[in-house]
């Protein structure tokens, strides 16, 4: 495997075919806790670490999984290991796991999760799968930061809010206020807010896109190679 | 054809076997953990407990000395209130009582209320809730010193009619935005006055009971 491949496999995942932005997949968890951004952080650390289990250990089995019984055997794989990281994080990080609460469990939902398995880890070495499952949670844990500065930025004018739950007791430096006396900015703190802020985050992105290349394409369509929309 | 090799029976199989380790590393993980995660829950809600009632107050095992009682008509809700036993030299001093609000905005809320053997409360705090994040979830600690605002008071201070939000008369602040959350938080812990002075007694007489930790 050359080293062209790994940077084409890390672009992809991260930025291409950036989950949140581009794919839209796993809106759910997007939107719900990106009211701040250490809870984007905290779920988008978690999610990547389970893509990266998910995809290792698809790969590992590929050759032993038949084509019609492969979703049901993804999805067990799925649920096993988030329901393993669950139980960690509920012993080894608590206050962690207080924090995410419900979103935890549910990375399970996160369909981003099941299409990287069928479309890349299932058909590749478990090297390459391993990485894709790092980009692609990379890119996932980089747009729910990104959101949940915006959101809470316009929110409440602070950023890294609450890091001390993450970090501990030196996190409660981390904490920013931008705008002090800020009256709070409900709208963004509410699902709506989410919507607004996902929308500029992926119309940033397309403008980007579009002024690099010449030609402005649609760039949603069919990037997932073998899969077509439903 | 072998019957073992029909595709539909090999599939089948191989689908057992993986749901069969899938479950094996689910039950010894949680077998690792399932003793930390009780210790963490301990260690956090003994935390939580020392937070309201200063550990010179007492010297009994606060976790052990508890009992549970039910009371729907009175607290609106048919979860068991969980009474923890303060006592110094075995003297009653406070009780802490963990209990089930019916009324949030995205229903129930979990508060701990700590009172003292006089009727005064020592401090509330919030167990855990589904309020709107940012609307009404300053009850919480950690996002403004709102529930500070209960300690020292009783049901003499502030008399009938103070124990509600501003909004409705009281004496108590609201949130911009959010005026149920602290009402069915100050509903609660009055409700929890009223009951205290009126059964004080029977909550330090009876003997603890040993309620099963997983329930």
């Amino acid at each position: 495997m050359t080293e062209n491949k790994l940077k084409q496999i890390l672009f992809d995942g991260a930025w291409r075919q950036n989950t949140g932005l581009v794919v839209l997949l796993g809106l759910c968890p997007l939107l719900a806790v990106t009211n701040t951004v250490i809870n984007g952080l905290a779920l988008g650390l978690a999610t990547m670490l389970t893509l990266m289990v998910s995809n290792l250990s698809v790969s590992l089995m590929r050759g032993l999984l038949k084509p019609e019984i492969r979703i049901p055997a993804f999805v067990l794989i799925i649920a096993s290991t988030v329901t393993v990281i669950e139980l960690l994080m509920h012993a080894f990080f608590y206050d962690l796991f207080r924090i995410l609460g419900i979103f935890i469990p549910l990375i399970v939902t996160n369909c981003a999760i099941i299409g990287r398995a069928e479309a890349f880890a299932s058909r590749n070495a478990p090297l390459p799968s391993l990485l894709d499952g790092f980009a692609t949670g990379l890119g996932f844990c980089i747009t729910l930061v990104l959101l949940g500065s915006l959101r809470e930025l316009t929110g409440r004018g602070t950023l890294f809010s609450g890091a001390d739950m993450l970090f501990g007791h030196w996190g409660q430096q981390l904490t920013l206020t931008i705008i002090p006396e800020h009256p709070g900015f409900l709208l963004a703190m509410l699902p709506p807010g989410a919507f607004f802020g996902l929308a500029l985050l992926i119309a940033c992105r397309n403008a980007w896109e579009s002024r690099k290349t010449e030609t402005p394409k649609h760039t949603v369509k069919n990037l997932i190679p073998g899969t077509h929309e439903t | 054809m072998n019957k073992a090799s029909h595709p539909v029976i090999r599939s089948g199989l191989l689908l057992g076997i993986i749901a069969l380790l899938g479950t094996a590393l689910l039950a010894s993980v949680n077998a690792l953990t399932h003793e930390r995660i009780l210790e963490q829950e301990k260690r956090r809600m003994l935390q939580q407990l020392n937070e309201i009632v200063p550990v010179t107050l007492f010297n009994n095992d606060l976790l052990e000395d508890r009992i549970e009682i039910r009371d729907e008509a009175h607290f609106r809700h048919p979860a068991a209130v969980t009474v923890y036993r303060a006592r110094m030299d075995g003297q009653p001093a406070a009780v802490l009582m963990l209990v089930t609000a019916p009324d949030g905005y995205n229903g129930d809320i979990r508060l701990l209320t700590g009172i003292d053997s006089n009727g005064t409360v020592i401090g509330v705090r919030i167990v855990s809730h589904r309020e709107t994040p940012g609307l009404g979830d300053p009850i919480e600690i950690e996002k403004s010193d709102w529930i500070l605002g209960f300690g020292e008071k009783s049901l003499q201070n502030p008399g009938k009619g103070g124990w509600a939000v501003k909004k409705d008369g009281g004496q108590f602040d609201q949130f911009t935005g959010a005026t149920i959350s602290p009402r069915a938080v100050v509903r609660s812990v009055h409700n929890t006055l009223l009951y205290f002075q009126t059964n004080s007694q029977m909550l330090f007489a009876t003997a603890s009971q040993t309620v099963s930790r997983d329930d």
